[in-house]
């Protein structure tokens, strides 16, 4: 797919709770055609300790808005420098970028999306565009507490949402791989996104029940392109690039 | 009116600015962003005899203007490079250029010779930073003798532009400069990256799975600068000048101070299209000083 250096303009940027922005952006032009799980590199300027690009998942292209939408956690200068932009303010972007998840195999099957915290992020589009091509799909998402739960309205446009929280302010207590959906209901296949610890046992759930899996990995990026190899991660065929390669990885090719 | 075309030996390059080696991958990485053969030079990854997995992650640390890496030379070896990725890059209008590393000289030799063969990739450039895993690690570009030996000894099977890259992880580098002029180089670039690390303070871990790493970027340039005045004091082979180049008034920089052309290296990261800026800006940097071409500010430091 090719990729773009786009310069977007903000058409909305809003906190979702205390810690997390909600940035939609727009351009003059037809935003690219993306896969759900594709990322983007947003390049962060006049911060005076941010000098590499940040990258962000796809939460949402709304190709009837034209409107691209990024779900960013502050966790440090980068995204909090973000955090502080407004509609009409500019930001360079590079994208699309990465492989994205893989569609199901068999048009009748029932398939199961998990994220936690942010990670929930390219769960949204995923979702979208898998009823979209009619398959069924249950969301279960985890946070530590229910303030950390984010756009549950987005998501239940698309299929049955289950959440957890570990404090049990919300949805079932515990952790996602407690959720007593996961003894109810047969997937043909699980996706899953958000911190490493949650979709290792995600990852060992779906071995054991013999279900088709696929990750998404965050780890750290210069380029985003495929060309500095630092973002590697250990595979069955030896180190990959999360950027290029992935960031979706199916678990049998990997060494968890 | 202004020509960029710059003279490296027998290179000829359409404008005096190369993308640096490990930062610009084979350089198709680039190509949906611009026109990547309006690149003065591409020099493509670190290439070996044979095949490298490189190390663990994590690779890579954000420093304050800069970054730290230990991709630790992964690539495929230089069979591989030959039969698979040539040929996708052999036609691309510019000058391919190779980055040669080796753990012992022959291996540096070794793959040289191969490259030699390639009508398409018009020079190497040999990157000296490397442990010399036969005489207890030392990198080879860190004195003078192994400097001179792997140099002189790639000289020998190969006869086209050679460039030896140097490390600045040294006390004297005019004089490591001299003794690859001596072996027959028939130019230098530098600097390679710094030594640096980086520490989690609140998990009291390094940021890196190598614990040290090299550092680039613009924190650099101050000593690459120095590094460049400096040997061009000491050769009269051209120098590359590199090293936290981000526009093209840094590039003018290094001019100045004596390079005859320069490299873009982690600026590509931030904006893939640096190079083109770059050579844009020396063209409008040129016009407004009344000069034709960049060899006439090359060493133009007006001093004392
Ligand atoms: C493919 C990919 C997709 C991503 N998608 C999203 C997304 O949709 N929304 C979102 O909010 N974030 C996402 N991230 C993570 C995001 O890139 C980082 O949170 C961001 O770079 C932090 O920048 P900063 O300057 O705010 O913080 P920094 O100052 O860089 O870091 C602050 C703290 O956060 C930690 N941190 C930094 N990067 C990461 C990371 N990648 N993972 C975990 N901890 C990190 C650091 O170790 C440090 O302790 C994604 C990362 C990748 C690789
Ligand atoms: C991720 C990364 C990988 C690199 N790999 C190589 C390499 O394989 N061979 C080499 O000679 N230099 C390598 N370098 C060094 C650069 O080519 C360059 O010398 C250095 O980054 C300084 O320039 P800069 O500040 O413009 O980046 C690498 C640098 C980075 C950041
Ligand atoms: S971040 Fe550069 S190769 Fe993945």
């Amino acid at each position: 797919m090719k990729k773009h250096l786009l310069d977007l303009t903000i058409t909305e940027n809003r906190f979702i709770g205390e810690n997390h922005i909600l940035m939609k952006l727009t351009s003059n032009e037809k935003l690219p055609g993306v896969v759900p799980g594709q990322f983007v590199e947003v390049r962060i300027d006049h911060t005076p300790t941010v000098f590499l690009r940040r990258p962000i998942s796809i939460n949402f292209v709304d190709y009837k808005t034209n409107e691209l939408w990024l779900l960013i956690q502050l966790v440090g200068d980068g995204t909090n420098h973000l955090s502080t932009l407004k509609a009409g303010d500019v930001v360079n972007i590079i994208m699309p970028l990465g492989n994205g998840f893989s569609k199901p195999t068999n048009a009748r099957d029932k398939v199961l999306l998990v994220g936690g915290g942010v990670g929930i992020a390219p769960l949204l589009m995923l979702g979208a565009e898998l009823k979209r091509d009619g398959f069924q799909i249950d969301y279960l998402l985890g946070a530590r507490t229910a303030s950390g739960l984010l756009l549950l309205d987005e998501f239940r446009k698309y299929g049955d949402v289950y959440v957890t929280t570990e404090d049990g302010s919300e949805g079932e207590t515990g952790y996602v791989t407690n959720h007593s959906v996961l003894r109810k209901q047969r997937y043909a296949r699980i996706y899953t996104c958000g911190p490493t610890p949650m979709m290792k046992s995600v990852a060992s759930f779906a071995i054991k029940e013999g279900v088709d899996c696929e990750v998404s990995l965050e780890n750290k990026m210069a380029c985003g392109l495929g060309a500095c190899l630092c973002c590697v991660t250990e595979t069955s065929v030896g180190h990959k690039c999360v950027c290029s390669d992935g960031p979706v990885f199916n678990i049998k090719n990997l060494k968890w | 009116m202004v020509d960029l075309k710059t003279k490296i030996g027998n290179l000829v390059m359409k404008n005096p600015i190369m993308t640096a080696s490990g930062t610009f991958g084979y350089g198709t990485e680039y190509a949906d962003f611009m026109d990547i053969s309006q690149i003065g030079g591409i020099i493509v990854k670190g290439t070996t005899l044979n095949h490298r997995e490189g190390n663990p992650y994590p690779r890579m640390a954000e420093t304050p203007s800069g970054m730290l890496n230990c991709v630790g030379l992964q690539n495929k070896g230089v069979d591989y490079f030959v039969e698979h990725i040539y040929p996708t890059i052999k036609d691309i209008d510019t000058n391919m250029i190779v980055n040669v590393s080796g753990a012992c000289i022959e291996d540096y030799v070794a793959t040289a010779a191969k490259i030699n063969a390639l009508k398409e990739i018009p020079a190497i450039e040999l990157n000296i930073s490397c442990p010399n895993v036969k005489q207890g690690g030392m990198a080879f570009g860190t004195t003078c003798e192994g400097a001179h030996a792997v140099v002189e000894a790639v000289r020998k099977v190969y006869d086209k532009t050679l460039i030896v890259k140097l490390s600045p992880n040294v006390t004297d580098i005019a004089a490591i400069a001299r003794s690859v002029e001596e072996a027959g180089a028939d130019a230098v670039s530098l600097i390679n990256t710094l030594m640096g690390m980086a520490i989690d303070a609140e998990k009291q871990v390094p940021l890196l799975s190598t614990i040290t790493g090299g550092l680039s970027g613009p924190c650099v340039k101050p000593v690459a600068l120095r590094m460049v005045w400096q040997v061009s004091k000491a050769v009269s082979i051209p120098i590359i000048g590199l090293g936290g180049i981000m526009n093209a008034t840094d590039a003018i920089e290094f001019f100045l101070a004596g390079a005859s052309a320069i490299q873009i290296g982690t600026a590509n990261f931030i904006d893939p299209t640096t190079a083109l800026k770059v050579a844009d800006g020396i063209k409008n940097y040129l016009e407004r000083h009344g000069c034709s071409s960049v060899s006439e500010i090359v060493g133009a430091l007006k001093v004392g």
